[in-house]
């Protein structure tokens, strides 16, 4: 009996080992099949009346999830990841976007997501400016047409900046909506322009940074005084880079924009001249400036930064005491913004149809949303008659109100040279060049360094 | 019942023992084939496809032969990412087999009769405990250029102007080195200990009755008893060192910079996953697995050299 017993637990042990092994292959296809047959009736009733019961949202942080809870009507939180709106459950995915890990969820997911079971279908995607062109412009399409297939009119959307849209429109199709805007603007330290142009106006301090050459010329003035004109070189690199007349990639070869060069040439002179550092941004070295102590003078950024990211809730910041000034700086540009993207093969697009009305063309909602989040919305009107009003002043900026320079700069963002590429390149291209401010490197050496560090990342592309 | 048990004593006990033998290792073989058989042979067979991932778009598989490998050889990469990671690795080898032998000699020997030997082992132990990536987070903010360390430098009077530790090349490397070198010592330490407790007594009493002093019987006995674990501890470490990946890749935020001097192969493997790039990353790993086999062999061949006779 022993023997039998011992021969019967070694093969179970045995068999649960290869069960372990042989798992995704055994299971899935019964777990396929099983709602299949349940669904066939259920399927049909979803092109009648009700849709999906699951809503599933992709992201890669918090910001839209509490957009969602805080503004959207009859949105009711269950727990971190979930919520109900009426009958349906709404279930958030949050991946980092860290070393394309978002992005690369998102390539697993999506191409199959019209054959995915009826609770697994992502509705809702989110992505950003930098990588947006590859979902919108995929083909197959991965992304829902925003007027065709879901039903919002050019009406409803005529009061969004046109810029918003160009980033999501490929082939003349509407692919997503952003309700917020992310024009930047130069960001000066108040008491730094006092000290060494003598006041900080704003209309005083725009006229020492009104073109690159000023700004460099400012540099030297603000170095004798102790400053550094930015954190870091990275500050700039997205004024640059967004007036930009080609593209990172031009016919499968990789291309340097003449002004993406131009930010390595200014960048290096003040580097050697230690006017600023090479510091990487978010780090420690780049947010030492939001201190008096940092002696820094400006940094470049949209809305959010300014509310969210400078550490004004830390009474020893500059931004607490309302320290900072804004001007619209040598070259206006954008940084950041999400955009809301219904998924090819969605089960819910009613819902996911009120989602993006209710979010980026519900004006109310809207002026909600900038009382209780200061985000800068994505309604021209609103925000024209935001920045007359004293009501929305910035308590980090002094009690200034910079909403009439984000709408000017918005409307000035031009985004016709965007490529499918640009997050890669960006990442690469800041890498490779700080080895050069660095003198690591000569200006060659980096150069093939970024060429090296873009091919690993899409193979299919030459230089 | 019965009828079993009459079928049991004509079946000879040996015959049914090694069928328990061969039971009892189904279990490993199982493991060992799902998980390490399979992916080897199919890292050989995906590296001779084109197959990775521009996009949504998915290129290949297409056969394409040794492409992937000439593309390795020709390109330099490889030659210099294996010298970046053996300079790091031999950085932090060295003062990591002399620290860890000499506090195997101390922790070992009679004579020292050394106090609070279990307090100290575990506190040189420790620092494996802790997760490479987080012991690489906190040398990143440490040797930050507004970091505590330069702070400290300024301050002090010893440095004019912050030293940025991670725009050198030789810092960045011996700072790799010094973190692979405080993780791993307790453990090689741990290591040499048993492999020297394991060594007869009477042969120390001996040397001392013949007058021998401390360095030489370290030189003359306990090195060459050693040896086994010695080569034991090389290898292991060789190929730990071969492997290394989340010190710089965490320390130098995966760039490998300075341009790229700080690159491992690991880390260089890694940079091809980023396209899903399997073909590549398939080669890479094959000369990885050849490269490997090849050191082990040497110092294998080397260490024994003397004993083959």
């Amino acid at each position: 009996m022993k023997k039998i017993a011992s021969v019967l637990l070694s093969t179970l042990m045995a068999a649960s080992l290869v069960a372990c092994g042989t798992d995704t292959s055994s299971g899935e296809p019964a777990a396929a099949a099983e709602p299949a047959s349940n669904d066939a009736p259920a399927a049909e009733v979803v092109e009648e009346s009700a849709e999906g019961s699951v809503l599933n949202i992709y992201c890669w942080n918090e910001e839209f999830k509490s957009r969602l809870e805080d503004h959207y009507p009859g949105y009711e939180k269950v727990d971190a990841t979930t919520g109900k709106i009426g009958d349906v459950t709404v279930k958030f995915t949050i991946t980092p976007s860290d070393d394309n890990a978002y992005q690369n969820k998102l390539d697993e997911v999506l191409p199959t997501n019209a054959s995915a079971a009826a609770d697994d279908k992502v509705d809702i995607f989110l992505v950003e400016a930098d990588y947006a062109l590859k979902y919108t412009g995929a083909e197959p399409a991965v992304a829902l047409d925003v007027v065709g297939d879901l039903g919002l009119t050019s009406a409803e959307l005529a009061n969004q900046f046109q810029y918003t849209k160009d980033v999501v429109t490929a082939n003349g199709v509407l692919r997503g909506v952003s309700w917020q805007g992310c024009p930047g603007v130069l960001i000066y330290n108040r008491e730094a322009a006092k000290e060494v142009f003598g006041d900080d106006d704003p209309a005083v301090v725009q006229e020492k940074v009104k073109d690159w050459d000023t700004f460099t010329a400012t540099a030297a003035e603000l170095n004798a005084a102790g400053y550094y004109v930015t954190s870091t070189v990275n500050d700039t690199y997205r004024v640059y880079s967004n007036n930009v007349t080609s593209k990172w990639v031009e016919d499968g070869k990789i291309n340097i924009d003449a002004n993406v060069m131009k930010w390595v040439e200014d960048s290096k002179a003040l580097v050697d001249a230690g006017y600023t550092t090479t510091a990487e941004l978010w780090s420690d070295d780049w947010s030492a400036g939001f201190y008096p102590e940092g002696k820094v003078f400006a940094y470049f950024g949209p809305a959010w930064l300014i509310n969210f990211s400078m550490h004004a809730d830390d009474p020893d910041s500059i931004g607490a005491a309302g320290g900072w000034g804004a001007v619209e700086g040598p070259q206006g540009f954008y940084w950041g913004g999400t955009w809301v993207c219904g998924a090819q093969g969605s089960d819910n697009p009613t819902l996911v149809a009120d989602i993006m009305r209710q979010l980026t063309t519900n004006e109310s909602v809207m002026t909600e949303i900038v009382k209780a989040d200061s985000d800068f919305v994505n309604n021209k009107p609103a925000m024209e008659a935001a920045a007359e009003d004293d009501e929305y002043a910035f308590a980090v900026l002094g009690g200034q109100n910079p909403l009439a320079m984000f709408v000017a700069g918005a409307d000035k963002i031009d985004l016709s040279n965007i490529s499918p590429y640009d997050q890669g390149c960006t990442e690469e291209f800041q890498n490779a060049m700080k080895n050069y401010f660095d003198d690591n490197a000569n200006l060659d050496e980096a150069l093939d360094l970024f060429y090296k560090g873009v091919e690993e990342k899409y193979p299919e592309l030459t230089h | 019942m019965s009828d079993k048990k009459y079928k049991h004593q004509k079946s000879g006990k040996v015959v049914s023992y090694n069928k328990w033998g061969y039971i009892f290792l189904i279990p490993f073989f199982a493991v060992w084939i799902i998980f390490q058989f399979i992916p080897l042979v199919t890292t050989f067979y995906n590296s001779f496809f084109e197959n990775y991932r521009s996009g949504l778009t998915q290129v290949g598989p297409n056969f394409i032969g040794l492409k992937n490998y000439v593309t390795i050889l020709t390109n330099g990469d490889l030659i210099n990412y294996s010298k970046n990671t053996m300079i790091m690795w031999i950085i932090g080898f060295i003062p990591q087999i002399v620290f860890s032998l000499l506090l195997a000699a101390w922790f070992t020997d009679p004579q020292l009769r050394l106090k609070g030997q279990r307090f100290f082992k575990t506190v040189i132990y420790l620092p494996n405990l802790i997760m490479a990536s987080a012991f690489s987070m906190l040398f990143f903010t440490l040797f930050a250029d507004s970091g505590p360390i330069n702070s400290i430098l300024v301050s002090s009077g010893l440095l004019s102007a912050p030293f940025k530790f991670m725009s050198n090349v030789t810092a960045v490397r011996c700072l790799v080195g010094f973190m692979n070198f405080i993780m791993w010592f307790g453990n090689t330490t741990i290591l040499l200990m048993a492999g020297m407790m394991g060594i007869d007594q009477s042969l120390f009493e001996a040397a001392e009755v013949d007058g021998a002093t401390a360095t030489q019987v370290f030189w003359k006995i306990t090195l060459p008893i050693l040896r086994p674990i010695f080569i034991y501890v090389l290898i292991t470490s060789l190929i730990g060192g071969l492997q290394m990946f989340d010190v710089p890749q965490i320390l130098t935020n995966g760039t490998g910079d300075p341009t790229r001097t700080s690159m491992t192969l690991i880390m260089y493997l890694n940079k091809h996953l980023y396209s899903k790039n399997f073909g590549m990353g398939g080669a890479l790993s094959v000369f990885l697995f050849i490269i490997t086999g090849i050191l082990s062999l040497i110092v294998f061949k080397v260490s024994y050299a003397g004993e083959v006779k």
